[in-house]
């Protein structure tokens, strides 16, 4: 920086090299850095140009929107969307009554609308609560009907999305408040509450989903005085709720053991009685850390419900499987599997980028 | 209640707390009140349960284990007919389940290891497609999944006479995949005694090396040496013995192959299908685990002058494996717990022959027990382990 000395003599700054400019320098610094890099660069454009057009003549080009009937659609080279404009309806409803799947179209759309308020942060707490509770009660109408002239349609017609998101959602609902109770029970110092909550917790936590699906599908009837049925539809969600509930509890857990000694000290020298001290000072501050964490828990039991086929419900994948049956349409496996793939992933992804952002935006706010 | 015990200690009041506010005596009423509904519910549902069995003429019990299973299962490590018992046929289904998920579990380790690695790759392609991968399949329920790489096996798989031959001699076609194996030879018997040695004898020579490194500071090639016993011993022996290599080749006969071993679509199914959805969740585990680790503590290894491999396995790695173990012993039991899936595409696991014993029997409350109990031992088993590892690699502060 000797030049600096003399005024006047200021140089023009030099360009840097034009191999690290431009495009052609991102690709050097990101493609062809190095030996090994410049290898693997060029096997994964092979693997890309190998497969992804394929992919692409097989998914939009040669493939059929519209078929008169499945004959016309096997003989094209691509894909068969024909299909799934036949039978999209049944995939995302089942078999609830065709003139009345405005029902649990609207179902859906007021699901989504209970996601998009939860993103917003100035609802959360008590109105979040009331929004989910009321959207709940508003679900269970629209499904059940029977009343403002809608016709009674019983559980077994629930199919297809509404009963993926029905699982899911309620499941989550209703586990959380036995999540916080065994949270709770698991710090506490009373020996029986704790062993009984870690001896819950740790159960459930140990064996599959499927077991306590089979569980409650085929011992709950058992459980219950002689007479009583109980029906398909709730066996499977009291497993859900059940088998959630663990793991919520392991979230708040971690929740709990995050908020400092001093709270729980500050609220007893306050007076408030143990369940005031959580409600009041520990749980809000508890459950706003572990907001991340839950959200995937949520998006896992999303995922989770697809398992109730194993038991004979129609859930999204169930009703995909059964369209896949029909004598005509026989064999179009890839195209339903996709139909319910990109449904199942979009609700996914989104849910899981939002609770990253949320992750990184709640941290930011500690950090300062 | 941890505070109301303290306030009688620090006395605020000169008299005694009343009976009742006493939290000595509030915990065990509470105590003995929670239990006591415990178990009244319990004894509702037993007793329920009791007389509904009663009335289906369900007796309760094992004895059930050691009557004929008479079904056939398709796939057994073990030998098994259907003349054998319910226990041996459970037996052949908890095996079926630890293969699968023994394999899966080094598998998607290292697939997902790879890919975690791959989405901090400088290349921005590489790190780009790892992306893609983490990010599609682990929004995909891992049902589907699974149901979808049984359909590619059963439905989009050649027959047999135009099996796909990735390999010479594997084939894959929709009965399966076969492959070659060797045919039994004492030899090998001793290869795996020499192996053993190798594996002993190189535990020896890495405390020796790492003792005389702390005493003397002088080093000694572990990983060469170590490389030579492990794989070269059994070589020695092999080549000592005669190199008895010769191979059960499969071969088309007619409609089907002969010789080799086959594997079934369901078998495959089930552990692509598992590797490839837990390996996406251990990459992003892996991600963070190397994420943790600064940059500085890189640096300062370069400084002193380590070389990029040493770095990794001297700086970077001791220090991510303490952020990546805890989270990977959970993705363990999670695909361990997820191979119970393959009641769905009907792979013999614990849980489909649990389900085939329950509905031969009736015996639907033992048939669950026993798979809650064996799933809970696994799960127990594998969280031991990791624990035990753990001790190894986290944070010894003085």
């Amino acid at each position: 920086m000797s030049d600096m000395a003399e005024p006047g003599f200021a140089r023009q700054p030099e360009k840097p090299p034009a191999a690290t400019l431009g495009a052609l320098g991102w690709l050097r610094a990101h493609l062809f850095n190095s030996i090994p890099n410049t290898i693997l660069t060029l096997l994964a454009i092979f693997v890309i140009v190998k497969l992804v057009p394929p992919f692409i003549a097989w998914l939009l080009i040669d493939s059929k929107f519209v078929a008169a009937n499945a004959k016309e659609c096997r003989e094209a080279a691509g894909a068969c969307w024909a299909f799934i404009a036949e039978w999209y309806r049944f995939i995302l409803f089942g078999r609830f009554p065709y003139a009345e799947q405005w029902r649990p179209l609207i179902v859906i759309v007021i699901f989504i609308a209970m996601f998009l308020a939860s993103c917003n942060r100035r609802l959360w707490g008590r109105s979040l609560l009331a929004i989910w509770i009321g959207g709940a009660a508003l679900v269970l109408l629209l499904m059940f009907g029977g009343v403002f002239g809608m016709s009674y349609v019983g559980t077994d017609l629930w199919n297809g999305l509404p009963l993926t998101l029905i699982l899911a959602v309620f499941g989550m609902l209703l586990a959380f408040p036995l999540a916080i109770l065994l949270a709770l029970g698991r710090r506490s110092h009373m020996p029986a509450v704790h062993s009984l909550s870690v001896a819950y917790i740790e159960l459930i936590r140990g064996v599959p989903l499927i077991t306590i699906l089979f569980m409650a599908s085929i011992m709950l009837p058992l459980f219950l005085p002689s007479g009583t049925t109980i029906d398909k539809l709730l066996r499977a969600q009291i497993a859900i709720i059940l088998f959630a509930a663990a793991y919520l509890a392991e979230i708040i857990r971690g929740g709990l053991q995050a908020i400092p000694k001093g709270q729980y000290e500050a609220a007893d020298s306050l007076g408030l009685s143990y369940w005031r001290k959580m409600r009041l000072v520990i749980l809000p501050q508890a459950l706003t850390t572990v907001i991340p964490p839950l959200v995937n828990t949520f998006i896992g039991t999303f995922k989770d419900t697809s398992l109730v086929i194993i038991i004979g419900l129609l859930d999204l994948l169930g009703t995909a499987n059964n369209s896949l049956n029909d004598a005509n349409w026989r064999g179009f496996y890839w195209e339903a599997y996709i139909f319910v793939g990109l449904i199942y992933w979009s609700f996914c992804f989104f849910m899981s980028k939002y609770s990253q952002y949320l992750e990184r935006d709640l941290n930011k706010a500690r950090r300062r | 209640m941890a505070f109301e015990s303290s306030r009688r200690d620090v006395g605020i009041s000169p008299t005694a707390p009343a009976f009742w506010n006493n939290p000595a005596v509030r915990s065990i009423v509470y105590q003995v009140l929670l239990v006591g509904g415990v178990i009244a519910v319990g004894a509702y549902l037993v007793h329920n349960t009791l007389v509904n069995l009663d009335r289906q003429g369900i007796a309760t019990g094992f004895g059930f284990l050691d009557r004929e299973a008479a079904f056939e299962i398709g796939e057994s490590l073990i030998r098994y007919t259907p003349a054998d018992t319910y226990g041996r046929a459970l037996l052949v289904g908890l095996l079926n389940t630890l293969c699968v998920a023994g394999i899966g579990i080094v598998l998607a380790t290292i697939l997902g290891t790879i890919m975690g690695i791959a989405r901090l790759s400088t290349n921005w392609l590489i790190s780009k497609l790892a992306s893609f991968y983490v990010e599609t399949v682990r929004n995909i329920p891992v049902l589907l999944q699974l149901i979808v790489w049984w359909d590619i096996l059963r439905v989009s798989a050649p027959g047999p006479r135009e099996a796909w031959q990735p390999v010479p001699d594997v084939f894959i076609s929709n009965r399966g995949v076969i492959y070659p194996v060797p045919i039994y030879d004492p030899v090998h018997l001793w290869m795996g005694a020499a192996l053993v040695l190798g594996i002993v004898a190189s535990v020896v020579v890495a405390r020796w090396a790492r003792a005389r490194q702390m005493a003397t500071g002088a080093q000694f090639p572990v990983l060469k040496t170590n490389a030579a016993l492990v794989i070269g011993l059994p070589l020695v022996v092999f080549v000592l013995g005669g190199m008895p290599l010769e191979l059960d080749k499969p071969e088309l006969r007619g409609f089907n192959f002969s010789g080799g071993h086959v594997v079934s679509p369901e078998f495959v199914a089930l552990l692509v299908g598992l590797t490839v959805y837990t390996a996406a969740f251990i990459a992003e585990i892996v991600r963070a685990g190397i994420i943790a680790v600064s940059w500085g503590q890189s640096e300062a290894a370069m400084a002193l002058g380590l070389r990029r491999g040493l770095t990794l396995r001297l700086v970077v790695l001791p220090q991510a494996l303490r952020v990546i173990v805890p989270p990977m012993t959970s993705q363990y039991l999670n695909l361990t717990k997820n191979s119970s899936l393959a009641v769905a595409i009907g792979f013999p696991d614990l849980q489909s022959i649990a389900n085939t014993t329950m509905n031969q029997t009736g015996q639907a409350i033992e048939g669950i027990a026993l798979s809650m109990a064996v799933y809970l031992t696994i799960s127990l088993l594998i969280s031991l382990f990791m624990n035990w590892y753990n001790r190894f690699v986290r944070l010894v502060e003085r």
